[in-house]
C-alpha cells in the first residue's frame, strides 16, 4: 500500500502529538507507506462551522494543493475527514474530483481499505465514545437512530485485542457536547453534555474513554481532569499502538494517560 | 377569503417551484410488516395500546359483552351493532350531539382491524351523532376476524375514501401522557376500549 | 414561518443565555433530559419492530419531495374535491389574513365560545390572542396545551406542550385556575380534573377549530390525529368546524396516508399509531366545514433550494426529543413557537437577525437528521444557515474577526507554527486565576489541553532522521 498522506489535524499536531505518532505507527504496521506533507495546517472546519465560509475557502484550497497528489489521505479524526469529504463541496465544488474516494478516517481506512485485524494485549475496560461526525457523517457505525443491520468499525478493530472489555453505555452514541466553537459559545450546555457522557461511561465501569476524535476527548478530558475523576481518555490509535507493542506478557499500565506528551517520546524510542 | 389571496398563494408557490427539477411520485416497493398469526398480533397490539381484545362467536356477542363490568353496569347503552338487548338509547332520542353526553356504553361496528397497531376503522354512515363515540364512558368495537389486516398499507387498500363523511381509526381508549409522560387512560374520550373479534358461522 | 409572537419572549435574548439559566437548575435539567430521552427510547423501540423502517422513511421523503415540487397543483386539486364535498376552502397569505378569516367566520355567526385542538400553525399565527382581543373565548382542549394556556406561556414542545412542567406545578395551577383541591399531583387525578373542566367547555362550544395533519389531494379530505379524542369532540359537538392548515400539509393520495400514519406516532411518542386518526370528508350532517390554507412564509422557504426540504416536516417532534441541546435547554430557550433543531432552521427565514443564535445552538451531531421520519437534513441546514448568517454579517463581530484572523494564520504554515509554539509556551504558564476565570468559557469548568514540548511534525521529523528514511 503506497502513497498514504497522513493528515494530522492542527490541534493534534500541537497538543496531542502522540496521537499522530500512534496513527503513523498503526498504519505502517499494516503495510502502508506513509508520508506527512509538512505544509499542512488545518482543514478549516473551525471557521467553516462558525459561519465564515469565506475564511474557510483558502484553507480548503491549501488542503487540496498539499494533499491531492496522494493516492490516499488518512486522518485520525472523523470530524476533519468529514469536513474534507463532505463539506468541501460547499467551498470548492469544482475541485471535488481531486478528492474522490481518497479521504479516510483512520479506523475506516484500517477496516475498509487495509482490512486490518489488529492484535495485541490491552487488558482494560474501555468505553467507546462514538464521535458524531464519524458516526453520522462517515457512518463508522450503524448508529442508534437507524434501523439497519448493526455494525461498528471502531469496535470491530478493537475487539480483536486480547484482554479488552467494553463498558456498555445507557446512551451508546449520544453527543459529548464538544461541537467545536459550541464548546465555548454554549458553554453551559456543552459542559452538561460532557458530564452526562462521563457519568454514563463511569456507570458502565470504563477505565478508559476511547474514541476516534481527539477533539471530543479533549473536551471530556478537560472535565475529567478538572473534576479529578479516575477515568481517562485515549485515542483509538493510541490503544492499537500500545496493544501491538504489548504482546501479552504483563505491565499494561497507566503511564499513557497521565503523561501523554512523554508517552510520545516513549513511542519513538520504542521503535 | 378573496380570490386575490388564493391566486397570490398559488402564484407564489408556482414561482417558488418554477425552476425545480420534477420529482417523480415514488411507489411503495415493499408489502409492509406481516405476521405469522394476524389474529394474535392484533390482540397483542390492542393490549399494547391500552385496549382489550376478546374473541367471540357472533351469536355470543352480548353474553361476551356482559362479562365486562362496565357493560353490565351501564344504564344507557348506544349500539350500532344490531341484536344487543341492552341497547336502550334510540337515535330518535338524540336531537343534538350534546344530548349524547351521558351515554355509559357505546358499541360500534368496525370495518377492519389492523394487526400492526391495534387500530379499528370505524365509519360514520348516516347516523350523525358521532359525538357519542367520544363522549361515551366506555366503548366496544366489533370486528369480524376475516377483516383483520397486517398493516396500514393493506388497510388503505381496502378503505374507500372520498365520499362525504367521517371515519376514524380507533386504537385503544382515549389517553394522554401530557403530565410528566405518565400514561393516563381515559383522557377526554372513552375510559376503556374493548375490541370484539367475531367469528361468524361462515 | 414563525410569528407574530404575542407570547412573552424577550427580544434578542440569545440562546446561550437562556440555556445557561435552564442548566443552572441542575436537578430540573436532569429531569427534563431524562423525560425526553425516555420518549426517544420509546421511538427507538417502536421503529425497531418495523423491518422496513428505513424504506418507509425514504418513501415518505420521496412522496413529500414530489408533492412540494407540484404543491400548487395539488392544492388546487384538493380545493376542488373539498368544495365538491361541501367544505369551504379559504387561502391566507399570512398570519394576519388567517386570523382575520377565522375571526370573520366566527363573528358573522355571533360565536363567542370556541374550542381548539392542537395546531402549531394557529400557535405561530397567534390566533388565540387575536380572537381573545375580539372578545371570543378560545379554549385549547389538548391537555398539555390547556396547561400552558392557563399559565399564559407558549408550549415548550410541539407534541408535548407541557413537558417542561412538573406534576406539582400543574397541581398548583389547577388549584388556582380550576378550583381543584390543594396539593394534588397525581397525573391521573389531574387528568380527571381536566376532563371535567374540558367537557364543560366542549359541551358549551359554538365552534371547533382543529389543525390538519394530512390533507389528501385525491379525496379532498383531511386527517387529524390525537390521543385524547379532543379534536373529535371539538368537531362533533358544535355546528361549525374550522380546520387550519399550512400549504405543505398536502399529500397526493389516500394510500399515502398509510405511509405517514405508520411513521408519525412511532416517531413522535413511540406509539404504533395515535388513539384516533380521524378522517374528515366534508362537513358533518347539518354542520359547516371551513378549511383555511395558509402560506405565511412557506412559499419563501419553498423557493430556497437548500432549505425547501424542511417543508416535508410532519411535526412529529422526534428531532426535539433526540436533540441533546434541546433536552438540556428546554423548549422556551429557543424563543420561538417551534423549538429544537426544526425551529432553529425555520426561525431564521422570518427574522435572521433576531434568531441568529439558533443555528449555533447545536453541536451538529446529526441525530435529528437520522431520526427524522421524512429525512430532512436538519443538521446540514443548521450548518448552511451559519454560512448564510456569516454572509449577511449576522454572526457576532467577535466570532467573525476570530475566523478572519484564524483563516489568515492557518493558510500560512509558518504563521500557524509560530502561533502554535506561542500557545504551547503560554498555556503551562497561565496562572490558574486566568485559566479558570469566569470569562474563560473553556477553562471555567475544563482544564486546558496539555502543552507538549514538541509538535507531531517535530517528532515526526526526528523519527524520520533516526530511521534514515526521510522523504
Amino acid at each position: 500500500m503506497r502513497d498514504v498522506a497522513l493528515f494530522v489535524p492542527c490541534y493534534i499536531d500541537q497538543f496531542y502529538p502522540q496521537v499522530g505518532l500512534a496513527a503513523l505507527e498503526v498504519l505502517e504496521r499494516f503495510g502502508a507507506e506513509v508520508d506527512f506533507p509538512p505544509a499542512q495546517t488545518c482543514c478549516g472546519q473551525p471557521v467553516f462551522n462558525s459561519g465564515s465560509f469565506d475564511a474557510a475557502l483558502p484553507l480548503a484550497e491549501k488542503f487540496l494543493d498539499v494533499f491531492s497528489s496522494y493516492r490516499y489521505i488518512v486522518s485520525p479524526s472523523g470530524s476533519c475527514t468529514s469536513m474534507v469529504r463532505h463539506h468541501y463541496a460547499e467551498l470548492v465544488p469544482h475541485r471535488m474530483g481531486e478528492l474522490r474516494g481518497k479521504t479516510f478516517e483512520l479506523c475506516e481506512f484500517l477496516h475498509d481499505v487495509l482490512g486490518a485485524k489488529p492484535e495485541g494485549h490491552f487488558p482494560h475496560r474501555v468505553g467507546l465514545h462514538a464521535s458524531c461526525h464519524g458516526l453520522r457523517e462517515l457512518r463508522l457505525a450503524s448508529g442508534s437512530e437507524r434501523r439497519i443491520q448493526p455494525f461498528d468499525k471502531v469496535r470491530a478493530l478493537l475487539s480483536g485485542l486480547e484482554g479488552i472489555a467494553f463498558a456498555e453505555l445507557a446512551r451508546k452514541d449520544e453527543c459529548c457536547g464538544f461541537g467545536g466553537t459550541f464548546a465555548v459559545a454554549e458553554e453551559a450546555i456543552s459542559v452538561a453534555m460532557g458530564n452526562g457522557r462521563i457519568a454514563d461511561h463511569e456507570r458502565g465501569g470504563a477505565e478508559i474513554i476511547a474514541g476516534a476524535d481527539m477533539s471530543c476527548l479533549m473536551h471530556l478530558d478537560g472535565l475529567i481532569r478538572r473534576q479529578k475523576r479516575p477515568v481517562r481518555v485515549m485515542h483509538v490509535a493510541e490503544i492499537l499502538a500500545q496493544a501491538a507493542r504489548d504482546p501479552g506478557a504483563e505491565g499494561a499500565g497507566g503511564a499513557e494517560g497521565a503523561e501523554r506528551a512523554d508517552g510520545a517520546d516513549e513511542l519513538v524510542e520504542a521503535r | 377569503m378573496s380570490d386575490r389571496s388564493r391566486d397570490h398563494v398559488l402564484r407564489s408557490l408556482r414561482a417558488a417551484t418554477a425552476g425545480m427539477t420534477p420529482v417523480a411520485l415514488p411507489e411503495r416497493s415493499f408489502t409492509g410488516v406481516r405476521f405469522a398469526d394476524v389474529e394474535a398480533q392484533f390482540a397483542k397490539s390492542v393490549a399494547e395500546v391500552g385496549g382489550r381484545c376478546i374473541f367471540a362467536e357472533d351469536a355470543a356477542l352480548e353474553s361476551t359483552l356482559l362479562q365486562l363490568p362496565a357493560y353490565a353496569a351501564a344504564k344507557r347503552v348506544l349500539s350500532r351493532v344490531p341484536g344487543l338487548a341492552r341497547a336502550n338509547v334510540e337515535r330518535a332520542e338524540l336531537r343534538a350531539p350534546r344530548e349524547t353526553w351521558n351515554i355509559d356504553f357505546c358499541v360500534l361496528p368496525g370495518e377492519l382491524g389492523v394487526a400492526e397497531n391495534g387500530a379499528v376503522w370505524v365509519v360514520e354512515a348516516g347516523f350523525s351523532h358521532r359525538a357519542a363515540w367520544f363522549l361515551a364512558e366506555h366503548m366496544a368495537l366489533v370486528v369480524p376476524a376475516r377483516k383483520l389486516v397486517h398493516n396500514m398499507h393493506e388497510a388503505y387498500e381496502r378503505i374507500e375514501l372520498g365520499s362525504a363523511g367521517f371515519a376514524t381509526f380507533v386504537s385503544g381508549p382515549s389517553k394522554t401522557a401530557d403530565i410528566e409522560q405518565s400514561l393516563v387512560i381515559g383522557a377526554q374520550g372513552p375510559r376503556s376500549c374493548t375490541v370484539l373479534v367475531t367469528r361468524g358461522p361462515a | 414561518m414563525e410569528h407574530p409572537e404575542h407570547v412573552k419572549h424577550p427580544e434578542h435574548v440569545e440562546h446561550p443565555d437562556r440555556a445557561a439559566a435552564f442548566v443552572a437548575n441542575g436537578e430540573r435539567l436532569q429531569w427534563h433530559d431524562k423525560s425526553l430521552w425516555f420518549v426517544r427510547e420509546k421511538r427507538d423501540r417502536a421503529s425497531g419492530v418495523i423491518p422496513e423502517w428505513e424504506e418507509l422513511r425514504a418513501l415518505a421523503a420521496g412522496i413529500k419531495a414530489h408533492t412540494l415540487s407540484r404543491l400548487a397543483d395539488y392544492l388546487e386539486a384538493f380545493e376542488a374535491k373539498a368544495t365538491a364535498l361541501g367544505a369551504h376552502v379559504h387561502f391566507a397569505r399570512d398570519a394576519e389574513e388567517h386570523n382575520r378569516i377565522v375571526h370573520e367566520l366566527l363573528a358573522r355567526r355571533g360565536i363567542t365560545r370556541v374550542v381548539k385542538s392542537k395546531s402549531m400553525l394557529t400557535e405561530q399565527c397567534g390566533l388565540n390572542h387575536h380572537l381573545e382581543a375580539h372578545g371570543i373565548e378560545v379554549i385549547d382542549t389538548d391537555l398539555g396545551e390547556r396547561i400552558v394556556q392557563l399559565r399564559h406561556e407558549p408550549p415548550s414542545h410541539i407534541v408535548m406542550p407541557a413537558i417542561h412542567l412538573k406534576k406539582e406545578e400543574i397541581g398548583d395551577l389547577f388549584h388556582d385556575a380550576l378550583g381543584g383541591a390543594q396539593g394534588i399531583s397525581d397525573p391521573k387525578a389531574l387528568t380527571e380534573m381536566a376532563r371535567g373542566h374540558l367537557r364543560d367547555k366542549l359541551l358549551g362550544a359554538q365552534a371547533g377549530i382543529t389543525g390538519v395533519n394530512f390533507a389528501v389531494a385525491e379525496t379532498g379530505g383531511f386527517v387529524v390525529c390525537t390521543n385524547e379524542g379532543n379534536a373529535d369532540l371539538g368537531t362533533a359537538l358544535p355546528r361549525l368546524h374550522i380546520a387550519c392548515m399550512g400549504v405543505e400539509k398536502i399529500i397526493p393520495r389516500a394510500k399515502d396516508l398509510g405511509v405517514f400514519l405508520r411513521l408519525l406516532a412511532r416517531s413522535a411518542t413511540g406509539q404504533p399509531v395515535t388513539a384516533y386518526s380521524s378522517h374528515f370528508h366534508g362537513p358533518r350532517q347539518g354542520g359547516e366545514l371551513h378549511i383555511v390554507i395558509v402560506d405565511h412564509g412557506r412559499s419563501t422557504i419553498l423557493g430556497r433550494e437548500h432549505y425547501r426540504r424542511t417543508l416535508q416536516c410532519i411535526r412529529c417532534g422526534a428531532c426535539m426529543n433526540t436533540c441533546p441541546v434541546y433536552r438540556r435547554s428546554g423548549g422556551h430557550s429557543y424563543g420561538v413557537t417551534v423549538p429544537g433543531p426544526l425551529g432553529a432552521v425555520l426561525a431564521p427565514h422570518v427574522d435572521p437577525a433576531k434568531h441568529r443564535s439558533l443555528p449555533f445552538a447545536s453541536t451538529l451531531c446529526g441525530s435529528c437528521t437520522d431520526v427524522c421520519p421524512v429525512k430532512i437534513d436538519l443538521h446540514e441546514q443548521l450548518l448552511l444557515w451559519r454560512g448564510d448568517l456569516g454572509r449577511q454579517k449576522l454572526v457576532p463581530l467577535k466570532k467573525r474577526m476570530a475566523s478572519r484572523v484564524a483563516g489568515w494564520i492557518l493558510v500560512r504554515t509558518w504563521a500557524y507554527l509560530l502561533l502554535g509554539s506561542i500557545a504551547r509556551w503560554f498555556i503551562p504558564k497561565l496562572p490558574k486565576a486566568l485559566a479558570q476565570h469566569r470569562w474563560n468559557d473553556w477553562g471555567r469548568q475544563r482544564e486546558l489541553p496539555p502543552a507538549p514540548k514538541e509538535t507531531f511534525r517535530e517528532l515526526y521529523a526526528k523519527r524520520r532522521r533516526t530511521s534514515g528514511k526521510a522523504k
